[in-house]
């Protein structure tokens, strides 16, 4: 069982700050959800080596990375799919450890998946309310006798707020658009992340209308308090939408860059590996 | 209840095919929008045409004889048939529970003729009788269901395990002879009828049909039930504990081919050796002709009562229509291969 445990957060290491403009934008806050020399391997491959992240209150933070960099691991590992093999997570200060993905959950921790995590055959209000299923009151809910119509409103109400048309809400999820499905996994991370988003590609199968929405969605539930940790291939997105970005090369962070005081350019040649190296030869 | 059923795409592994971004629903000819609509319930037709059909040509079907004889046929498939709904949901199948019929009748049975024979009152034997029966099947789907989830073993093996050694164990209680000693309330409940018109044994399963179905279709258990067929790492990743639910399951399916096993005894008066071989392939077919996908996910319980009335039909259909009754093995191999062809066709419709 993941308890939070008052133990000390270290400060990050110094070297972790290597590009321009490190400082995060809520310093001397208490990051919402950190990540302290978190390795993990599979096998031979060393996916993480030492990972240090902290994400503030109200920040919208990109992760991006080369194919194999260690993103959507690092994600697993934060959203309590995957355990790390050293390293800690710390949650509002306290040092939490996941078992489970459930665990992370409960402490308001949401993520979209990059497969979406849906389940085709179920209506979408199923999708959304998925184990955490509201019951009816009376002594029916001793056998879990749904609460259907109390779903279904409450997810058509958190699907407003994607502005993403889904029609009925009663459709099974496989029957809908690939933008569609996204927007119901998107919907449904907003309604229960109380904490933290983390969003591994969430507009890849969206047209371009769409991703402007997810976009305005993540800016806005960001100004509500909730950052969001967002990974996307799409660097101009990137570059528009986040408050920063953290770089990941082959399992390590190298870069911690400020969008408003760097170029798209600057990103990729973090990405690549060719900031890294003229840093060296420097 | 207009549940719709929910859509089948491609093994449930991969993703569903996402229909193009652009394409607008508009445009599509009328005749599909009538596919739509007759949606997942065509099967009631077909149910429909045949008593149509075997009724044109032999009237006898509208008597009451008819109807005893089909409704009673049916009793111990559509029992079996309800728990495999559940399993088979699940993208599981269950090939154990014609034999755990046979095992849990022959054991209640050799313990209620124990009983009585040692002075026991026939009420309390009846009563000791039911409960073993459907404890004996809980513990092996139970059992069943903990070697899939535990030992990560494939449920066609784990149960095609179960069916041959279980399957086997009925001819090793009572010297494998019919148990005949049973308490008159067995027999009473065997030659019941409500009205006349209704079996006792054809009310149970209906009743059971009817509970488990409101179970399937209307609690948290039977949501997640869905949910596990649909996309197992969904399920997971939504705090299903998938493992556990999976051992329910496989125990419920269990459980009704315990009571399936009481059922049969009480029709026929006596505990055989012989009753529920092969009955697990009548009860799967009538999921699949219900409209189920063996993928998981997809499935009704209304579907599969009106995929076992089908089967039973068919079998004293063909008979008042003097046909060998070999005949309906065919027939109904053949509707079975035909309901999901016809189902494939009705969906990739319905995505048009």
């Amino acid at each position: 069982m993941a308890g939070p445990m008052a133990d000390e957060m270290p400060e990050p290491p110094g070297d972790q700050a290597l590009g321009p403009g490190q400082a995060p934008r809520g310093e001397g806050q208490v990051p919402v959800i950190a990540a302290r020399g978190v390795t993990k391997h599979f096998g031979s491959v060393q996916a993480l080596r030492g990972v240090d992240l902290d994400i503030y209150a109200g920040e919208v933070v990109g992760l991006v990375g080369d194919n194999g960099a260690g993103k959507s691991t690092l994600v697993n590992i934060l959203s309590g799919g995957l355990q790390p093999n050293s390293g800690t997570i710390f949650v509002d200060g306290q040092r939490v450890s996941f078992s489970s993905s459930l665990e992370a959950r409960r402490l308001g921790i949401e993520t979209v998946y990059q497969d979406l995590s849906l389940a085709p055959d179920l209506s979408v209000w199923a999708n959304i309310f998925l184990g955490r299923e509201q019951t009816v009151k009376g002594p029916l809910r001793l056998v879990g006798w749904l609460d259907r119509k109390a779903m279904a409103a409450s997810a058509e109400a958190d699907l407003e707020r994607t502005r993403i048309k889904i029609g009925s809400v009663g459709s099974p999820a496989g029957r809908l658009s690939g933008g569609q499905r996204q927007a119901i996994a998107v919907g449904r991370a907003v309604a229960w992340g109380s904490r933290v988003l983390l969003m591994d590609e969430p507009t890849a199968a969206l047209g371009v209308e769409q991703q402007e929405r997810v976009g305005e969605l993540v800016s806005s539930v960001a100004s509500q308090g909730v950052p969001v940790l967002l990974i996307s291939h799409n660097l101009p997105q990137i570059h528009r939408l986040c408050d920063r970005v953290v770089v990941l090369f082959r399992g390590q962070v190298v870069a911690n860059l400020r969008p408003a005081e760097c170029h798209v350019d600057d990103i990729v040649s973090w990405i690549t590996g060719a900031a890294l190296g003229a840093r060296r030869s420097a | 209840m207009p549940v719709r059923l929910p859509a089948a795409f491609s093994p449930p592994a991969s993703a569903p095919p996402a229909r193009p971004e652009g394409a607008s629903p508009g445009e599509r000819p009328a005749w599909l929008d009538l596919v739509d609509r007759v949606g997942d319930f065509w099967i009631v037709g077909v149910l429909g045409l045949l008593v149509l059909v075997f009724g044109l040509l032999n009237t006898q079907l509208f008597t009451k004889g008819a109807w005893l004889s089909i409704s009673n046929f049916s009793v111990e498939y559509l029992l079996l048939a309800i728990g495999q709904t559940f399993v088979i949901l699940t993208g599981g199948i269950d090939l154990s529970d014609g034999a755990v019929l046979g095992f849990t009748g022959m054991m209640s049975g050799w313990v209620m003729q124990g009983m009585l024979n040692s002075g026991d009152s026939s009420l309390l034997t009846t009563i000791v009788g039911f409960a073993l029966a459907i404890a004996i099947g809980f513990l092996i789907g139970a059992a069943n269901g903990f070697l899939i989830t535990r030992l990560k073993l494939p449920p066609f093996i784990v149960t095609l395990g179960s069916l041959t050694a279980v399957g086997a164990a009925p001819s090793l209680v009572n010297g494998g002879t019919e148990v005949s000693t049973l308490p008159p309330q067995i027999g009473n409940i065997g030659n019941g009828a409500v009205g006349g018109w209704i079996y006792t044994t054809f009310l149970v399963a209906v009743v059971a049909t009817v509970v488990f179905g409101l179970f399937l279709h209307r609690t948290r258990f039977g949501l997640r039930t869905y949910a596990i067929g649909s996309n197992g790492l969904a399920a997971r990743r939504a705090g299903i504990n998938v493992d556990r639910h999976l051992v329910w399951v496989y125990a419920i399916s269990g459980l009704l081919a315990g009571l399936a096993g009481m059922m049969v005894m009480a029709n026929q008066a006596v505990a055989s050796p012989l009753s529920g071989q092969n009955d697990e392939l009548d009860a799967i077919a009538a999921v699949v002709i219900g409209g189920a996908s063996l993928f998981g996910g997809r499935g009704h319980m209304l579907g599969t009562f009106v995929g076992t009335m089908i089967i039973s039909l068919l079998v004293t259909g063909l008979v008042l229509v003097n046909v060998n009754g070999s005949w309906t093995e065919v027939v109904t191999g053949i509707i079975i291969i035909g309901a999901v062809a016809l189902d494939q066709v009705r969906l990739r419709l319905a995505e048009l």
